[in-house]
């Protein structure tokens, strides 16, 4: 019990060098492979979406107010963003079965660009570790998760542009 | 020879002393190297409430005075391999929560590994096949509700376009002592989806429609514990379901039907149930319509017959609604499915009116309109009899409808930004609820109808601060007799401050003026703060609360009725 109580420490203190030393060089922390379709019925590994620049995963849901006001903000400014730093904004709906229907009529009648995700059952939602919507990573050209918020409030958005700018300088 | 080595390699690290401690740094060593090669992600939730006594809204002061639910998941990938676990704690659980939640203990965890051709899950895991008629598990944390399975998952995709699963588990059922119990039957399923295109993406390069094709068996087993009746022991529920989409056009149902499952839910008659949904949709850059139907009958699926209310469900049957954000409209009058029967219908349309034309303005305008009805299903009783031995009480068809109404709610918002600095979202709703088939109140009768008008205005100060307005007003229709219904007419209003990325203060009062009874024309009213750093959130309210979904401060969550002080931590990593 003794060896393995002091084998359980000793390995923790190891993972948790390791980690410190992982962190050190830049967070190595990617996006878990989920499968999901998009509203138009293609097929989407959530670790390989297949963007060249960065990518920012937004969670959303039909019924959340404030996650639908950061996508409106975003939308009036996506061209411009798209344009400077190539960037590609993939929103995550979490909607179930009651609301997932309203996601494609919602999506194109605010007429986004974006790329929608249906994540019906919260699989996606689960391994990504999103307590509550919205949650807004970015992601930087090699897949690794940079920057994460868990909130809106208008002018968030230029501060998740900031992070963005910073990703496409290097 | 070999003997005496190993004898030389005992004597020789016997005495040496530090034996145990380099085992265990070569051991830890080779573990935490393969622990950190990996991807940990997860999440902690931390929720802690001090509540007072208010009778007047029927809130209690607990006991213990103080409440507390933490929960932590860790999900590990590496390669192929993904192992996660939840320990969760409720010392005791917050309000609102089903009063067997005790202790601390693991909540649910899983292995498994999974490469591109299969997927194999051992322990918990959550499911769903197609709309979720015949089989879903998920959690809803913040409603206390988890019906997880514990066994076997397997998910084969032989070729591309493919895809065949496999469960064979228990359901969780409560969390009692810091540990789950399950409930009693065994489910066992089967699904399989072929997305056709992709399996001939070159023969059907060209060919407009897409197609998905799914079907499902589910049947569960528990032991016939009737004195009386002889109960089926296998229950099965099967069906199939067809998606289509031509280019702005999609088209999608679902038929599932559910053999003989006497139940305490159906009285434990021997019909057979059936659901079914049907949903079509129109959509292009600034415009969407959908229209979708429901016909639900005899079709509450649990793990155990002898199971109520939302205990033990492993199929999954939406209302066919809007969930609506207002607090007024989300949390008094809400609509939830009755599994013995229903026929219901719904459409939605959205219209973003052009940039710069003349009534879109210069940022753009947005109407949604919204509508559905849900209605009594006909029971034809005429060629039935009722004495005799099969158990068959009535007959009832696809769609068949009945002039009973259970719900209906036509509703329409339009959202304007009028400058750079001023967004401004007028709505209106008008809802009616049976109450007495899906009962929302206590001191109400018959059918409880209702208009309800949202201003809600929001205000750039700057590029970091922004404030928040709403004011909401329900208007509820007296009875035939002349008399109030329910607690009558309500008023609320909300201020939000924010300073973007990490402050947030809010306040909300709802006042329920218009109450038959003058002691209980109560204020309802709360204070909230909370900061935030990146995925880090804490956030502090105190006052009176309603139940129902509560947003503030950019996050949505269900809420029981409190009164008191609320303190929760959340975290991701």
């Amino acid at each position: 019990m003794k060896r393995l109580l002091t084998l359980v420490l000793i390995s923790c203190t190891f993972y948790v060098m390791g980690q410190h030393s992982a962190a050190d060089s830049a967070s190595n922390k990617k996006v878990p492979s989920v499968l999901l379709n998009d509203i138009n019925g293609k097929s989407f590994n959530t670790s390989e979406l297949g963007f060249t620049g960065p990518v920012v995963i937004s969670f959303w849901a039909t019924w959340c107010a404030p996650c639908k006001k950061e996508l409106m903000a975003i939308h009036e400014l996506y061209e411009d963003w798209q344009t400077e730093t190539g960037v590609n904004l993939v929103a995550v709906s979490i909607d179930d079965e009651k609301t997932k229907r309203d996601v494609i009529t919602y999506a194109n009648g605010k007429g986004w660009d974006y790329t929608v995700l249906l994540d019906p059952n919260g699989d996606f939602k689960r391994s990504m570790g999103v307590n509550n919507v919205p949650h807004t990573f970015l992601l930087d050209k090699n897949g690794n998760i940079v920057y994460t918020h868990n909130n809106y409030a208008p002018g968030d958005e230029e501060i998740l542009y900031q992070e963005i700018k910073k990703l496409s300088v290097e | 020879m070999r003997l005496e080595m190993k004898k030389f390699y005992t004597k020789k690290l016997k005495n040496f002393p530090l034996n145990k401690t380099v085992f265990s740094l070569i051991a830890g060593l080779g573990i935490s190297t393969f622990w950190s090669q990996g991807n940990f992600t997860g999440n902690i939730e931390s929720t802690f409430q001090y509540l007072n006594n208010d009778p007047i809204i029927n809130a209690l002061q607990p006991p213990t005075k103080g409440l507390v639910n933490s929960y932590m998941n860790v999900f590990y990938t590496h390669g192929g391999f993904k192992a996660g676990m939840r320990v969760e704690s409720y010392l005791p659980r917050i309000q609102g929560y089903p009063n067997r939640f005790d202790g601390t203990g693991l909540g649910y965890r899983y292995v498994g590994y999974s490469n591109d051709k299969v997927d194999v899950t051992l322990g918990h895991f959550y499911e769903q096949f197609g709309n979720g008629l015949a089989l879903r598990t998920y959690e809803d944390r913040a409603l206390g509700y988890d019906n997880v399975l514990d066994g076997v998952r397997i998910i084969f995709k032989p070729f591309s376009g493919l895809q065949i699963k496999g469960v064979y588990g228990k359901q969780r059922l409560s969390f009692t002592e810091g540990r789950v119990v399950n409930s009693e039957g065994i489910v066992r399923a089967l699904d399989g989806e072929f997305h056709v295109n992709e399996t001939f993406k070159k023969r059907l390069a060209t060919f407009p429609v897409d197609v998905i094709l799914g079907a499902s068996f589910v049947s569960k087993y528990q032991k016939d514990d009737d004195d009386a009746l002889i109960l089926p022991e296998n229950v099965g529920a099967y069906g199939g379901r067809v998606k289509l989409q031509y280019k702005n056009f999609t088209l999608d149902g679902e038929y599932i039907q559910k053999e003989q499952d006497p139940s305490l839910d159906n009285a434990k008659i021997y019909n057979f149930g059936h659901a079914a949904v049907a949903n079509f949709g129109y959509s292009k850059k600034g415009l969407g319509f959908s229209f979708s139907a429901k016909s639900v009958d005899n079709m509450s699926y649990r793990s155990d017959r002898n199971k109520e209310l939302q205990d033990a469900f492993i199929n999954f049957l939406p209302a066919l609604n809007k969930t609506h954000t207002y607090n007024l409209v989300a949390t008094l009058y809400p609509y939830a499915t009755q599994p013995l029967g229903e026929v219901a219908y719904q459409a939605d349309f959205i219209y973003t009116l052009k940039k710069g034309s003349k009534l879109g303005g210069k940022y753009g305008t947005t109407l949604g309109i919204n509508a559905s009805t849900t209605y009594r299903p006909i029971q034809h009783t005429s060629g039935i009899n009722l004495s005799d031995s099969s158990r068959v009480t009535y007959e009832t068809r696809l769609f068949d409808k009945s002039d009973s109404l259970y719900w209906r709610d036509i509703n329409f918002s339009i959202t304007r930004k009028l400058n750079k600095k001023l967004l401004l979202i007028l709505s209106y709703f008008n809802i009616t609820i049976n109450n007495d088939v899906a009962k929302v109140s206590n001191d109400a009768t018959g059918i409880i109808s209702s208009h309800i008008g949202v201003v809600e205005a929001s205000y750039k100060i700057n590029a970091k601060h922004n404030v928040r307005m709403e004011l909401q007003g329900m208007f509820v229709n007296k009875l035939p007799n002349g008399n109030i219904n329910d607690k009558g007419n309500w008023a609320t209003a909300l201020i939000e401050y924010t300073v973007a990325p990490s402050y947030f203060i809010s306040f909300i009062n709802q006042y329920n003026y218009g109450n038959p009874d003058v002691d209980k024309r109560v204020n309802y009213p709360n204070i909230t703060c909370g900061y935030i750093h990146e995925s880090t959130r804490v956030m502090l309210s105190y006052g009176r609360q309603r139940a129902g979904l509560f947003c503030v401060g950019g996050v949505c969550r269900f809420v029981p009725a409190n009164n008191g002080l609320t303190l929760s931590f959340t975290q991701s990593f």
